[in-house]
């Protein structure tokens, strides 16, 4: 085989290789997306496996309740509210009036939740 | 006139001065007149004089608690402890610019003053480029976020430094970080001075691969600090989240792990050159985009800066020195256009070009699940996002490969290999690795988890290659010179730097992946709630809560916090007894609606972890107090007199020891974790080692120096 | 004002520094050195020359390939060394 047919033979290989990759990237990483969701796109869409809820806790609608935490989160962008029960572990700087998201699922207008990310305030960062 | 207005001025000429920079360069390179590069040189001098000065005010401006300057005011406060006064600047986006900058006209200065009597062609594009960025971050500072913004009344006490990040590592982790992304555009500058002037050799490479390596080094080293203190400050227990922000400083320093491999191809044969531009290229967009992502907000992270207003033009600037740069590499892709050809697969060309392959690929994954959200949105309409499960599942396996390449490497030298030579080096460390992987799965349980029984058994293997090559470069030094086996040993590495630096730095690799493996395979998680007398067990440790503790105006962190509850556990396992102190400091509020005494317990609150390193595994404990029954004891004190109001906090705190409710606990047992920092700390001495210059190329430089002289001046004589 | 007055000060210091060249011309700029470029390749062809040694020695090369190998390199320091020889 003379060395121009082999690089070619090697080039092939190697884009085909890369295409094959990539599509098992799209596809593994979209099977295993968790979808975000805004209180006012959760009631519409009303999506029946688990997804993460953000939003902006609200002040005043903290409530502890033995083990379970129980508030409503608010849509940043609208007045959708919705009812959240918490029962995991608690970031550091999660606190009424702040945004989160919560990973949960929907059940009859309630969010039931057991992961929380919360966002540091704005003027207080951590790199 | 304040200091707050010289530091402005300051930063005023600073901008011209690198616009001048910019424009003083570009004539030289175009023109070739040579004056004009000194002067674009010496402007870069001069920049690095103004900010200094806006340095020095800055920090002056902290250390005297002079609230008037607006960071000041948001990120100290006189009680704030001096050290992290002095570091709180860069906790804030404007101060951060200004290190950033410094550090870029630091590394600059350095570089070309390194250069000047070399690469005449080529540094007055390359000064014209630091100069560009450099410009770009003063912009930055000029019209978007000042750190020398004023307040036209300046509060009696500022807002102290947010208590996540008073930590020794949280105030180094910035800096090393910038100096990775700094380091990172000398390179990136002078390849597009190359390019510029259709320069194709590796002169560029040679004159900037100290500061790519030493880019790479302070990267990784940021990187680890930042997951250091994740796992020893953080109350969730872990040292990687696959947050965008992590990714972000990661992307970096995979691109540039490639590109220290990858320019050694080009130096020895010539070849890779347009992957090398474009590598670094990547490199430096990165880099950009690291400092980006933490202060433009578009990515849920815990780490972003709210709403922030640099996200535009940092995005602009990105998107056009990305644009213009590979318009240069396509337009200069015949000059780049290497004859040498690949003679052999089995070849050190053919490795490092796999190991950047698997790089690259690893950097892909986590480009495209760091930016699935933004990706997912634009394709389907709805905001997606994957976690840890899918970064984990799909690299730890990529990882396997990149260890098992970096022992297989230094088995190969360049151009060809015989399959006979080969095996003969094989052998013995493939036995090493094999045993090891027997040994391991006969006497322990690391058989439970399969790729952790692989990484150990590569990590095991890349160590018998490391030895393997230091004993047979040993025994060939004694065939040559007779040394005993010490002094050839010390030769060998003396003489040998980069390569045995190198091979130093593959073994730290393996360490520290192999520290990942066992923490994230065997590691025990469990949250439970103890009441005092009450015991949890964890592996081979039973824990018992003894009893409450409270600290006031006592923290053991040294953090300043006013109030510190927590809990003294007793840890048994086996014979051994010793306790545990973890604990949760609470700030309190500005916020005066909560009361006197409520704001000290409803400011933000960090977790105290106790951990104790191991070996073999790391015990971490943190604790989560109860509060609530101290709501009525804190509205009694909310009701008092103010002056009471520190006599109220005692009786508050009292009561929660005399009576103590349960509380959370979160206990993890984590295998092997000592060995990442282990394992790190083994990559920064072979970094050293493969960056210290050899005592004999520096002689002979200076010797040729003085000739040189000698000549010119017997020559006027 | 007084802050226009300050820029003034600090530009005019600057230019001082930097102007400086363009106007003394050729006495401002240290010597070039084309030797320096000369050497740094020098030196990277020295540690190719003995990287190649130690790679035959540890049984990585065969003889005749390291034979061929080392003459190639040694054949392009010697250029080197003429290329530094011309220049004084």
């Amino acid at each position: 085989m003379d060395p121009s047919r082999k690089r070619k033979i090697r080039l092939v290989v190697a884009l085909s290789a890369a295409v094959l990759l990539a599509t098992a990237l799209v596809v593994v990483s979209f099977s295993a997306g968790t979808s975000q969701l805004l209180p006012s796109e959760a009631l519409a869409q009303k999506p029946d496996d688990r997804f993460e809820l953000g939003g902006t806790v609200v002040d005043g609608s903290l409530e502890e309740r033995g083990d379970r935490l129980e508030f409503e989160i608010q849509d940043p962008n609208g007045s959708a509210q919705i009812p959240v029960v918490y029962s995991g572990a608690v970031p550091d700087p999660f606190r009424e009036g702040r945004e989160v998201l919560v990973k949960g699922e929907l059940e009859e207008g309630q969010f039931v939740g057991n992961d929380m990310t919360t966002k540091c305030p704005s003027k207080f960062t951590a790199e | 006139m304040s200091s707050a207005d010289v530091g402005t001025a300051a930063l005023v000429v600073g901008f011209g001065t690198a616009l001048y920079a910019v424009g003083a360069g570009a004539y030289s390179g175009l023109t070739g007149r040579r004056e004009w590069a000194v002067s674009a040189r010496r402007a870069i001098y001069a920049l690095l004089g103004l900010l200094v000065l806006a340095m020095v005010l800055l920090e002056a401006a902290y250390i005297r608690s002079d609230f008037s300057f607006e960071l000041v005011a948001q990120n100290s406060s006189t009680d704030t402890p001096t050290f992290y006064k002095l570091t709180a600047m860069w906790s804030s986006q404007a101060g951060s610019l200004l290190l950033w900058v410094f550090l870029l006209a630091l590394f600059s200065s350095a570089v070309l003053f390194l250069t000047r009597r070399r690469l005449r062609d080529i540094t007055p594009y390359a000064t014209a480029v630091l100069g560009g960025v450099a410009a770009f971050f003063l912009f930055l500072m000029l019209f978007y976020a000042s750190p020398f913004a004023t307040l036209a009344n300046a509060p009696a006490e500022g807002n102290g430094l947010n208590p996540l990040l008073r930590h020794p590592a949280m105030m180094f982790h910035p800096p090393m970080l910038y100096t990775g992304y700094v380091g990172f555009t000398i390179p990136f500058a002078f390849a597009v001075g190359a390019l510029l002037k259709r320069h194709t050799g590796p002169e560029w490479i040679r004159a900037t691969r100290r500061f790519a390596l030493v880019a790479w080094t302070f990267l990784g080293f940021g990187i680890l600090l930042g997951s250091l203190w994740s796992y020893s400050e953080l109350g969730w227990g872990g040292y990687w989240a696959w947050d965008p922000v992590e990714n972000a400083s990661l992307m970096p320093w995979l691109t540039g792990t490639a590109f220290i491999h990858s320019i050694m191809v080009q130096e020895k044969r010539g070849m890779l050159r347009i992957w090398n531009t474009s590598l670094i290229v990547a490199t430096f967009m990165l880099a950009l985009l690291g400092t980006f992502l933490v202060r433009s907000g578009i990515l849920d992270s815990i780490h972003a800066f709210g709403e922030s207003t640099l996200g535009k033009p940092f995005l602009v600037f990105i998107a056009c020195a990305l644009v213009a740069s590979v318009a240069l590499v396509v337009s200069r892709r015949n000059d780049l256009r290497s004859e040498a050809r690949v003679d052999a697969l089995l070849s050190r060309e053919v490795f490092f070009l796999l190991n950047n392959l698997v790089l690259i690929l690893i950097c892909v994954v986590i480009f495209w699940g760091t930016f699935f959200p933004l990706i997912s949105e634009a394709l389907t309409g709805t905001e997606e996002s994957v976690g840890p499960p899918f970064f984990n599942g799909i690299i730890a396996p990529i990882a396997l490969v990149l260890v098992a390449l970096s022992a297989l490497g230094p088995l190969l030298t360049w151009r060809r290999n015989t399959w006979k030579s080969l095996r003969r080096a094989f052998v013995v460390p493939l036995v090493v690795g094999v045993a090891a992987c027997a040994a391991l799965a006969v006497f322990t349980t690391a058989a439970d988890s399969l790729p952790a029984l692989a990484m150990f058994s590569l990590a095991a293997f890349v160590l018998a290659v490391v030895l393997q090559e230091l004993t047979r470069g040993m025994r060939a030094r004694r065939t040559m010179t007779g040394e005993s086996p010490p002094i050839a040993l010390s030769r060998l590495v003396g003489r040998n730097r980069r390569r045995y630096g190198g091979y130093i730095v593959h073994v730290g690799i393996a360490v520290l992946l192999l520290g990942v493996a066992g923490s994230s395979s065997f590691h025990d998680q469990k949250d439970v709630r103890l009441a005092p007398g009450e015991t949890v067990k964890i592996k081979d440790y039973e824990v018992t809560y003894r009893e409450p503790t409270v600290a006031i105006e006592d923290d053991r962190s040294g953090t300043g916090a006013p109030l510190s509850f927590g809990a003294v556990l007793d840890v048994r396992k086996g014979d051994e007894h010793f306790t545990m102190r973890p604990a949760r400091n609470y700030y309190p509020s500005q916020d005066g609606r909560m009361g006197p005494v409520g704001r000290f317990f409803g400011g933000e609150a960090t977790s105290e972890v106790d951990l104790r390193w191991g070996l073999k595994q790391d015990l971490w404990l943190a604790i989560q107090p109860d509060l609530r029954k101290l709501k009525g004891p804190i509205r009694r004190g909310n009701d008092l007199p103010e002056r009471f109001a520190g006599q109220a906090i005692v009786a508050v705190a009292r009561s929660y020891v005399d009576d103590p409710p349960p509380a959370a606990f979160r206990a993890i047992v984590s295998p092997l974790v000592v060995w990442i920092w282990l394992g790190g700390g083994i990559v920064m001495a072979g970094a050293l080692l493969a960056l210290w210059p050899s005592p004999e190329a520096r002689r002979r430089r200076v010797t040729s120096l003085y000739a040189a002289r000698l000549g010119r001046e017997l020559s006027r004589a | 004002m007084e802050v226009v007055i300050l820029v003034a000060v600090l530009a005019a210091l600057v230019a001082l520094l930097v102007l400086q060249p363009l106007r003394v011309r050729a006495a401002a700029e240290p010597s070039a050195d084309p030797r320096a470029d000369l050497e740094a390749a020098k030196e990277a062809k020295y540690r190719e020359i003995k990287d190649a040694e130690l790679d035959f020695q540890m049984g990585k090369m065969s003889e005749e390939d390291w034979r061929a190998l080392d003459a190639e390199l040694r054949a392009q320091a010697i250029d080197i060394l003429r290329q530094l020889d011309k220049l004084d």
